[in-house]
């Protein structure tokens, strides 16, 4: 192998790097990922029983917020998380201990400066291209509404 | 240009000491350190003032060890990986020694050891302690993400040790008259800033090596020692990814050397009992492992002579996110055994 | 559709929007924020061109409880609200419909901060 220059760096960087392990990674992400999902259909079914869908959907979002902010705090969601990786993530409990996780983190500089502006450092830029995008929607669908 | 400068009058490491947390004491190396806090908060409220507190620790037994009092040195120089370097001087504020500041990001042990030789060199302190500290929730907090937040590590990925290493440097000769065995630092090097080839810091370990390797190659070039001459070359933090890639260098470019390295990065924790990943970083690690192992091996002559380079990943979290490549440096000491008494 | 039936396929679901992003963690290295705001954004999308809702039907929370949910309800609550006061819609109607999981999930994060710290990592 040449290792001289950028170039023979770069090989050599990629020669030693350990690969993830892709299948083990895949693997866990699919089970926690659906066993949250399993979850949130079975608290979907109890609140339909009894509140109209809308309602039912806002239910389980909280349901789950709650239950990844507690873990969060208890410090459980990490541990269980480090294996999940995606599994974790993606489900509406990633946003939930991202946002608990910088703000129990935050505190030691404070409430205001502290837990106040870290707590949104995922949440911000998760909620601020959630709205954009459905400001830009917002205004094509009205658009075409005027065309059509 | 010679590079190495041979130290006149190399100063002897009179005492030192090694302090770590919860993981560092399930580490081959556990035993060895003086004090773990298995909580990782040596009492403290915040992560910041622990590895303050961590680092006061290891001064103050350091100081018991050579039977001295804080009133004696005659400088500090401490560094650490917080912003501004507040561990350090927050840490050693108590004590009243005059002190100096340094960052040399994961290299600075070694970096605090070259200035402190040469400062016994000009006569400006012949009684001088310097500190290394790191800790890993503080560090996560500072460079990644919250410590309660669900990530999941890289295999590339370091684990940040919560250690410190404190160590008394003289060049008094009656402090020393009734050691049999000594370590004494005779050559020092710095080094010189070496693109790391990837943004990635995940991968520190591979940035570093070709700092490690640059270091290596150029000491044995410029100084009378050769590589054979040597029992160790200790790089700091490379880990286990970034110690494949010095070897590899090495066999290629300086053969003699490539069977000798050894990294602290791959000695604090043990790879079979826990999830290490690609090994041990942060400053503390090399100083902790050079106070707790090292020294005590080179002052009994179990070891007699070896090369000690800490290795640093120069970046922070801006550059990092700006896509910059890490830069990587390693300074090197030669630390030597003495016999005691009458051969000082 | 049985009860059983509509928990499998969420689990199903969500399981393979999971692991797909995984794959992308593992092979790109994107960071979780920049998943997080992908998966938020392809929600307000999916939604917006008319694929959410036929997966909605079909798999329910395997496709809700995942961040594109966060998006489509976002997407949801934009076209109701134009429908009803116009453009002004555009406007009102993301934060309105997702307001209760934001607010609820900001709430937490404080009171929680007045009881817990970060605990120190263990490998």
């Amino acid at each position: 192998m040449d290792i001289s220059g950028q170039s023979g760096k770069k090989r050599l960087i990629k020669a030693h790097t350990p690969k993830s392990r892709h299948i083990k990674n895949l693997s866990l992400a699919f089970i926690f990922g659906g066993i949250i999902c399993a979850l949130g259909e079975g608290l979907l079914l109890l609140f339909k029983s009894i509140f109209d869908e809308k309602t039912a959907l806002t239910l389980v979002s909280l349901s789950l917020i709650f239950l990844a902010s507690l873990l969060t705090a208890l410090g459980v969601f990490d541990r269980v998380a480090r294996h999940a990786g995606a599994g974790t993530l993606v489900p509406i409990t990633g946003f939930s201990n991202a946002v608990t996780s910088q703000a129990i983190d935050a505190k030691s500089e404070g409430f205001v400066l502290g837990v106040g502006a870290k707590i949104f450092t995922i949440a911000g830029p998760v909620i601020l291209f959630g709205i954009s995008a459905g400001i830009i929607y917002g205004v094509i669908y009205y658009l075409a509404g005027l065309l059509f | 240009m010679k590079r190495v400068k041979k130290l006149a009058t190399p100063p002897t490491f009179l005492s030192y000491a090694a302090v770590g947390g919860y993981e560092e004491s399930l580490g081959p190396l556990g035993d060895a350190f003086d004090l773990c806090d298995p909580s990782d908060s040596f009492g403290q409220r915040t992560w910041e003032s622990s590895e303050g507190e961590m680092g006061r620790s290891a001064v103050n037994i350091a100081l018991t060890k050579a039977g001295l009092s804080h009133t004696d040195p005659e400088l500090i120089i401490a560094g650490d990986l917080q912003n501004q370097c507040v561990a350090s001087s927050g840490g050693v504020a108590s004590f009243g020694i005059p002190f100096l500041g340094v960052y040399g990001a994961c290299s600075t042990c070694t970096e605090a050891l070259l200035l402190a030789s040469l400062m016994s060199e000009s006569e400006f302190s012949s009684l001088t302690v310097t500190l290394t500290t790191s800790h890993n929730s503080a560090a996560e907090r500072q460079f990644r993400t919250p410590l309660e937040y669900g990530g999941q590590r890289t295999p590339s990925a370091q684990w940040t040790a919560t250690a410190a290493g404190a160590f008394i440097l003289t060049t008094r000769e009656e402090l020393l008259s009734d050691k049999r065995g000594l370590a004494k630092i005779t050559e020092v090097m710095a080094g010189r800033i070496i693109d790391g080839a990837t943004a990635d810091g995940s991968n520190m370990g591979a940035a570093m090596a070709f700092a490690a390797a640059d270091s290596i190659i150029s000491f044995f070039s410029s100084s009378e020692v050769s590589p054979s001459s040597v029992d160790y070359i200790v790089t700091g933090d490379l880990g286990y990814v970034g110690s494949d890639i010095l070897r590899d260098i090495l066999k290629e470019k300086l053969p003699a050397a490539a069977g000798r390295h050894i990294d602290c990065g791959t000695l604090l924790y043990d790879r079979c009992a826990r999830d290490v990943h690609a090994g041990a970083s942060g400053c503390g690690t090399s100083a902790s492992v050079l106070a707790a192992y090292f020294l005590p091996n080179i002052a009994a002559g179990d070891i007699r002579r070896i090369l000690f380079l800490s290795t640093g990943a120069l970046m922070s979290p801006s550059s990092v996110l700006q896509g910059n490549n890490i830069l990587g440096i390693a300074p090197a000491v030669l630390i030597e055994h003495f016999e005691g008494g009458n051969n000082l | 559709m049985n009860e059983i039936t509509s928990i499998l396929l969420s689990a199903l679901a969500g399981g393979v929007i999971c692991a797909a992003v995984q794959l992308l963690i593992d092979f790109t290295r994107l960071t979780p924020a920049r998943i997080l705001v992908c998966l938020v954004t392809l929600g307000v999308v999916l939604f917006a061109v008319g694929a959410y809702e036929p997966l909605y039907k079909i798999f329910g929370a395997g496709v809700s409880v995942p961040l594109l949910g966060f998006g489509a309800t976002i997407g949801r609550g934009v076209r109701e609200a134009v429908g009803e006061v116009g453009l002004l819609g555009a406007l009102t109607g993301g934060l309105t419909a997702s307001a209760a999981g934001i607010s609820l999930s900001l709430f937490l994060g404080l009171f929680f901060s007045l009881f817990f710290r970060g605990r120190a990592k263990r490998m």
